[in-house]
C-alpha cells in the first residue's frame, strides 16, 4: 500500500458519489448506497455520543467514592450509554451501513426490493434517535437500559416516556431493514447465484434479518406497554396495582437476548468474507458456517431465561433455559473452528481488514467461552449482576461486533469512498485497540467475581485498583477509536485512488468500479462459479 | 435510464430496481406477508401477556368482559368480515381489469371499516359514560360496580387497560388501512391498476385481511370470557 | 494498600463447590483460547505469504473434523451443563429445620427479622454451622440480596416471596449487595453478613431490646387489624377458620385446589378477591397498602405457628430441642 501523497485531482469517472450534489440529493435518495453513508454517519454521531458517556462512567469509577458526578448522574450515564450503544450504535451498525450498501451489490442486483422503504428505516433512525437525544436532554433516564419494573414504570421519575417512544420508534427502522433484506435475498439474486453461491455474509444478514424481523415487534408492544404504565400507572406490570413485574422481563428478554445475535451475527459474517480473501481460500466447512448461521438465530429465541435464573422463575424452567444456552454456544465454536482452519494452508496477508478479523476470533472466543459461566446456572447465581457480565458482553460487544465493523469498514472502504487509507496507522490502530481492549475489560471479569456489583456509582476500597485498570484501559481504546476517525475522513480527500478490486478478492461487489455507479453494473452479472473461488484451477476459468 | 425507458416504467409502473413487472410483484407480495409476521410477533406480545393475567385474574376478568356489549361486538365482527369481502372482490377487479368495480368495492370496504369504527367510538364513548376507564376516568359505581367489585377492582381495571390497549391498536390498524385504503381508492379512479400490475391493491388487501384476523381473535378474548350474565 | 484480590472468601457449605465449577470453566476458557490463539498464530506465520501470486489449493472441508469438533465441545458443555444443574439443584431446597429469617427490601436498606424478635438495618447476623433460609419480599422495586462470600443471591421482588438458604462455615465478617439496580442509591444498599460462633448468637440474640418474637407480633396484628373478628378458630363466622390451614390442600370456588403456602397466606391478605375459597362469599376487604410487608411476614409466621393442636405440640418441642 502506497504512503499517502497529496494526488493530483483526477476527473472521476461517474459514480454514486458525484452522481448528483447538494443536500436534496441525499436526504432524499432512494440509492442503497447513500442511505447506507447516511447510516453511517449517523451511527458514528451516536457511537461518540455513548463512547463519551462511557469515557465519564470510567473516570467517575476511579475512585471508589465516585470521582465525578453524583449517584444519580452516574445511573443516567450508564443508562443512556446502554440505550445509545445498542439500539442506535450496535444494532444498525453493520446491517444499515455494510449491509445496505453491499447486500445488492453482492447478489448482482441494482439495489435493494423496497429502497424507498430503504430510505424511510433511515429517518424513522433518526426520529427514534431525536427522542433518546431529547430525553438526555431534558434530564436523562435512569432506569438502566434494560428498563426493569415497577422502578421503571411507578418509581423513576425521569424522562422514562421520551426514551420508551425513541426506541419503539427505532424498532420499526429494525423491522423494516430486515424485511427489505429478506426480500431482496430471496427474490433478486442474480442469474446463476444460487443459495450456496452466497457469500457467507450474506447468510449472516439473512439470519439477522429473521431474528430483526421476528423479535423487534415484541420489544416495541414490550416498550408501549411500559410507556402506557408509566404515564397512566394502570399497572400490568407493577404488583402495587395486580401487575407482575416478571411478565416485563420475560417480554423485554424475549427480544432482547435475540438481539443480541442482531448485533453479533453480521460481524461473524464480516468476519468470514475476510478470513476468506485474506488468505486467498474459500473458507473451510463453508455450508456449515452458513448453517451456523441460521441455527444461532433460531436457538437465539429460547434461551431468554438465561437472564432471570436468580429472579426465582421455577428450577425446571431455569435447566431448560440452562441447557438450551449451552446449546446455542455450539454453532459458534464450529464457526471459530472453520475460520481457524480456514487460515491452514492458505496464503495469509496482514493488512489491518485481517487483523481486525483475527483480533475478533481471539475475543469473541473468550467472550463466548465466558458465557459458559453464565449459562451454568450454580456459577450465574454468584455472578449475575456483577462486573463478570458487563466483561461478557462487552467482549463480545466491543471485542466482537465493534471489531467486526471495524475490519468490514477497513475492508470494504475503497469500494465505499474509491480511496484508501494508511494501512501502517490502520494496523497500529487496531493494535491499540486490542490491548486498550483487553485492559478495559479482563479485570472486570476478576471484579465481578469477588462481587461487585454492576450499575454502582460507588463501591468498596478494596476494588479500587482494578477498576483504575479498567479505566487506564478505557482510556487507550478511545484513542484506538479516534485514529480511524481521522484517518478515513483524511483518505476521501487525500487518499490514494483505489482500483475496482484492490484485495483481489472474489464476490461481485469487486467486479465494479470503486466507487459504484448508481446503477451498481453496467450489466447485471450472470454467476458461474462456486463462492470464494480463489483456487488457480477457478480463476483460470474466471477469463 | 432512457427518455423511452422512464415512460415505459411510468406506464407500466415498474421500478427501476425489478427486472421485470412479475419480479416486482413477487417481491411485493412476499414483502407484505413478512410484514404481516412482525405484525403477528407485534400483538402476539399483548395476547400473551393477556393470557398471563386473564389466567391469574379469572374473575375480574370474567366481569369486565359481561360489562361489554356483547351484540356490538358482534355485529362489528359480520360488518369488518364483510369489508373482508368486499375488500377480496375489489382485488379481484383490478385483476379482471374492471375499474368500475374497483372502486365500488373500494369504497364499501371504506364505509364498512368506517362503521366499524363508528360503533367501536360508541362503545368507549359508553365506558366514559360507565367511568370505567382506567386512569382517565375510572370511578365505578352501582351496578357496574357491583359486577367488578368480586374479583377486585385494581385488577378490573388491568381487564379494560388490556381492552382499551387491544382494541385502541386495533383500531389504530385499521384507521390506517383506511388511510390506505382512501389512497386506492384515488389511484382506482386514476385507472392506474391493470390486470398487469395490481400489487398494491393485493398488498393493502392483505394487510386489511389481517387487520379482519386480529379482530376474530379479539371479539371472543374480550367479549365471551366465561358464560353469559 | 491492599494488593489485588484474586477470589472472594468461601464461608459457605456450597462456595468451595461453587468455586470447583469455576476453576473448571476457567481451566476450559483458557485451554480453549490458548489453543486458539496458538494455532492462529502459528498458521499466521507458517502461511504467510510469499509471493504474491500464491493461489493456495482450495479445500472444501472435512466432515469428520467438523463432527469431531462438534462432538467435543457438545460433550464439554453437557459435563458444565450436569454439573451446574445438580450443584443448582441441591442448593435450591432448604433443607429441613432451617432457621427462618426474614428479609424486607426497601430503597435503599435492608430489614432484617429473626424469628425471635431480633431485627437488623443492613445487617444480619447468624450463627455457624446451622442451615438459614431467607424469605425475602421488596417493598417497593426490585432488589437482589447478594453475599459474595456464600456465592447465593436472589432477587426480591414486591409482591412476592422469593427464598433462599445457606449454611455458614466460617466465622467472620462478610459483605451484602443489592445486586439488582434499584435506582439513586443502589450502590449504598449494602451491609454486612455476620458470623458468629451459635453461643455468641443466642447472646446476641438476647442482647438487644426485648421484642416480642415474630409469630407474637403476627398474633397482635392479628387482632388489631381485626382479622380475628371473621377469622374464628371454630370457623363459624363469615371467613374460614385458618387454625391448621398452613400447608393444607385448600378447595376454592372455582374448583381448583391448592397448597396453602406463604404465597398463598400473603395474597389471601391484599387481594383476597383472587382466590375465594368453596363456600365463602367474596366479603374480605384487601389491606394492601395497610400493612407494611414485615407485617404481613409476621402475620405469615403466626399463621403457621397456629397448625393443628398435635402439629402446634411437636414444633414447641423442635423449638426447645434445638435451644
Amino acid at each position: 500500500m502506497s504512503t499517502a501523497t497529496l494526488e493530483p485531482r483526477v476527473q472521476s469517472p461517474r459514480n454514486y458519489l458525484n452522481a448528483d450534489y447538494g443536500w436534496k440529493s441525499w436526504l432524499f435518495t432512494v440509492d442503497h448506497k447513500r442511505i447506507a453513508l447516511l447510516y453511517m454517519v449517523s451511527i458514528t454521531f451516536f457511537f461518540v455520543i455513548g463512547g463519551f458517556f462511557a469515557f465519564l462512567m470510567r473516570l467517575h469509577l476511579i475512585e471508589p467514592q465516585g470521582a465525578l458526578v453524583q449517584p444519580e448522574t452516574y445511573n443516567k450515564l450508564f443508562t443512556l450509554h446502554g440505550v445509545i450503544m445498542i439500539f442506535f450504535f450496535l444494532i444498525p451498525s453493520i446491517p444499515a451501513v455494510l449491509g445496505n450498501f453491499l447486500v445488492p451489490l453482492m447478489i448482482g442486483a441494482r439495489d435493494l426490493a423496497f429502497p424507498k422503504l430503504n430510505l424511510l428505516s433511515w429517518y424513522i433512525y433518526i426520529v427514534g434517535g431525536l427522542f433518546t437525544l431529547y430525553s438526555a436532554i431534558a434530564g436523562g433516564v435512569d432506569t438502566g437500559w434494560t428498563f426493569y419494573t415497577p422502578y421503571s414504570s411507578t418509581y423513576s421519575n425521569t424522562q422514562v416516556t421520551a426514551v420508551a417512544v425513541g426506541v419503539f420508534i427505532t424498532g420499526f427502522s429494525s423491522i423494516l431493514t430486515g424485511l427489505n433484506f429478506i426480500v431482496t435475498i430471496h427474490k433478486m439474486r442474480a442469474p446463476g447465484l444460487t443459495w450456496y453461491r452466497l457469500p457467507l455474509f450474506l447468510w449472516s444478514i439473512y439470519a439477522t434479518s429473521i431474528i430483526m424481523i421476528l423479535g423487534t415487534p415484541v420489544l416495541a408492544i414490550t416498550i408501549f406497554l411500559l410507556a402506557l404504565e408509566h404515564l397512566f400507572h394502570v399497572g400490568i406490570f407493577s404488583p402495587q396495582l395486580g401487575g407482575d413485574p416478571l411478565l416485563f422481563q420475560h417480554l423485554f428478554w424475549f427480544y432482547s437476548h435475540p438481539a443480541v445475535y442482531i448485533m453479533i451475527l453480521p460481524a461473524m459474517g464480516v468476519i468470514s468474507e475476510i478470513i476468506a480473501c485474506f488468505s486467498r481460500k474459500r473458507i473451510f466447512g463453508y455450508k456449515i458456517v452458513g448453517f451456523s448461521s441460521v441455527a444461532i438465530a433460531v436457538l437465539g429465541f429460547l434461551v431468554w431465561g438465561h437472564h432471570m435464573f436468580v429472579t426465582g422463575q421455577s428450577v425446571y424452567a431455569g435447566l431448560i433455559f440452562s441447557f438450551l444456552s449451552f446449546l446455542v454456544a455450539i454453532p459458534s465454536a464450529i464457526k471459530v473452528f472453520n475460520w481457524t482452519s480456514t487460515l491452514y494452508k492458505g496464503s495469509i496477508s496482514y493488512e489491518a481488514p485481517m487483523l481486525y478479523a483475527l483480533g475478533f476470533i481471539g475475543l469473541f472466543t473468550m467472550g463466548g467461552l465466558t458465557g459458559m459461566f453464565l449459562a451454568s446456572i450454580a456459577t450465574d447465581v454468584h455472578l449475575n449482576g456483577t462486573y463478570f457480565v458487563v466483561a461478557h458482553f462487552h467482549y463480545i460487544m466491543v471485542g466482537g461486533a465493534v471489531m467486526g465493523y471495524l475490519g468490514g469498514l477497513h475492508f470494504w472502504w475503497p469500494k465505499i469512498s474509491g480511496r484508501k487509507y494508511p494501512n501502517g496507522w490502520a494496523m497500529l490502530s487496531a493494535a491499540i485497540i486490542f490491548i486498550g481492549f483487553n485492559l478495559t475489560f479482563f479485570p472486570q471479569f476478576v471484579l465481578g467475581y469477588l462481587g461487585m456489583p454492576r450499575r454502582y456509582a460507588f463501591y468498596p476500597a478494596e476494588f479500587q485498583v482494578l477498576n483504575v485498570m479498567s479505566s487506564a484501559g478505557a482510556s487507550i481504546l478511545g484513542v484506538g477509536y479516534l485514529i480511524p476517525l481521522i484517518y478515513f475522513i483524511w483518505s476521501m480527500r487525500y487518499g490514494p485512488i483505489a482500483e475496482a478490486n484492490p484485495w483481489g478478492a472474489t464476490g461481485l461487489e469487486w467486479h465494479t468500479q470503486s466507487p459504484p455507479p448508481t446503477e451498481n453494473f453496467e450489466h447485471i452479472p450472470v454467476v458461474t462459479e462456486e463462492a470464494y473461488a480463489y483456487s488457480a484451477e477457478e480463476e483460470a476459468l474466471r477469463v | 435510464m432512457s427518455d423511452t425507458q422512464v415512460e415505459h416504467a411510468e406506464q407500466t409502473g415498474l421500478a427501476h430496481q425489478f427486472e421485470d413487472l412479475s419480479q416486482q410483484h413477487d417481491a411485493d407480495t412476499f414483502g407484505i406477508w413478512i410484514f404481516l409476521v412482525t405484525e403477528i410477533m407485534f400483538f402476539g406480545g399483548v395476547f400473551a401477556g393477556y393470557a398471563i393475567l386473564r389466567w391469574f385474574y379469572f374473575a375480574a376478568f370474567e366481569g369486565g368482559s359481561h360489562l361489554l356489549d356483547i351484540r356490538l361486538g358482534a355485529f362489528n365482527t359480520v360488518v369488518l368480515l364483510g369489508s373482508s369481502l368486499t375488500m377480496a372482490l375489489a382485488v379481484r377487479s383490478a385483476q379482471i381489469g374492471s375499474r368500475r368495480a374497483q372502486i365500488i368495492f373500494l369504497t364499501w370496504t371504506l364505509i364498512l371499516g368506517g362503521v366499524f369504527l363508528g360503533i367501536k367510538a360508541y362503545e368507549y364513548h359508553q365506558k366514559f359514560v360507565e367511568h370505567i376507564v382506567p386512569s382517565l376516568d375510572w370511578a365505578p359505581e352501582g351496578e357496574v360496580l357491583a359486577r367488578l367489585a368480586p374479583g377486585g377492582l385494581n385488577h378490573a381495571q388491568l381487564y379494560f387497560f388490556f381492552y382499551f390497549g387491544m382494541t385502541g391498536l386495533h383500531a389504530l390498524h385499521m384507521i390506517i388501512g383506511m388511510g390506505l385504503l382512501f389512497w386506492l381508492l384515488l389511484r382506482a379512479r386514476r385507472g392506474d391498476f391493470t390486470p398487469a400490475y395490481f400489487a398494491p391493491v393485493e398488498v393493502v388487501g392483505l394487510y386489511w385481511h389481517f387487520v379482519d384476523i386480529v379482530w376474530i381473535f379479539l371479539f371472543p378474548l374480550l367479549y365471551l370470557i366465561g358464560g353469559r350474565y | 494498600m491492599q494488593g489485588i484480590p484474586i477470589r472472594p472468601d468461601q464461608a459457605s457449605t456450597i462456595a468451595q463447590s461453587v468455586d470447583h465449577l469455576y476453576f473448571f470453566i476457567t481451566a476450559v476458557t483458557l485451554f480453549f483460547s490458548v489453543l486458539i490463539f496458538s494455532i492462529i498464530f502459528y498458521f499466521m506465520i507458517k502461511y504467510r505469504r510469499r509471493s504474491p501470486d500464491e493461489r493456495p489449493k482450495a479445500i472444501e472441508g472435512s466432515l469428520p473434523l467438523e463432527i469431531l469438533w462438534t462432538a467435543i465441545p457438545t460433550l464439554i458443555v453437557a459435563v458444565m451443563f450436569v454439573w451446574g444443574s445438580t450443584l443448582y439443584f441441591q442448593n435450591s431446597v432448604a433443607p429441613p429445620g432451617a432457621m427462618e429469617i426474614f428479609v424486607t427490601g426497601k430503597q435503599w436498606m435492608w430489614k432484617v427479622e429473626h424469628p425471635e424478635g431480633q431485627r437488623e438495618i443492613n445487617e444480619l447476623h447468624v450463627p455457624l454451622g446451622r442451615p438459614v433460609k431467607l424469605t425475602m419480599i421488596s417493598e417497593d422495586v426490585i432488589h437482589d440480596f447478594f453475599i459474595p462470600a456464600f456465592r447465593i443471591k436472589k432477587d426480591v421482588l414486591p409482591g412476592r416471596y422469593n427464598s433462599m438458604w445457606f449454611e455458614p462455615n466460617k466465622l467472620g465478617t462478610y459483605h451484602l449487595f443489592c445486586a439488582q439496580y434499584c435506582g439513586a442509591f443502589h450502590a449504598g444498599m449494602v451491609g454486612s453478613v455476620i458470623v458468629v460462633e451459635p453461643d455468641e448468637y443466642e447472646r446476641w440474640l438476647l442482647g438487644g431490646v426485648q421484642g416480642e418474637t415474630i409469630e407474637a407480633a403476627g398474633e397482635r396484628i392479628f387482632k388489631e387489624s381485626g382479622c380475628s373478628t371473621c377469622h374464628l378458630p371454630d370457623g363459624s363466622g363469615p371467613a374460614p377458620s385458618l387454625t391448621g390451614v398452613y400447608g393444607s390442600t385448600v378447595h376454592l370456588t372455582n374448583g381448583q385446589t391448592l397448597t396453602a403456602d406463604d404465597a398463598y397466606i400473603r395474597e389471601s391478605i391484599v387481594s383476597p378477591a383472587a382466590k375465594i375459597v368453596s363456600g365463602y362469599k367474596p366479603v374480605m376487604p384487601s389491606f394492601q397498602g395497610q400493612l407494611s410487608e414485615e407485617q404481613i411476614l409476621d402475620l405469615v409466621a403466626y399463621i403457621r405457628s397456629i397448625g393443628l393442636p398435635q402439629d402446634n405440640a411437636k414444633e414447641k418441642q423442635q423449638e426447645e430441642g434445638k435451644k
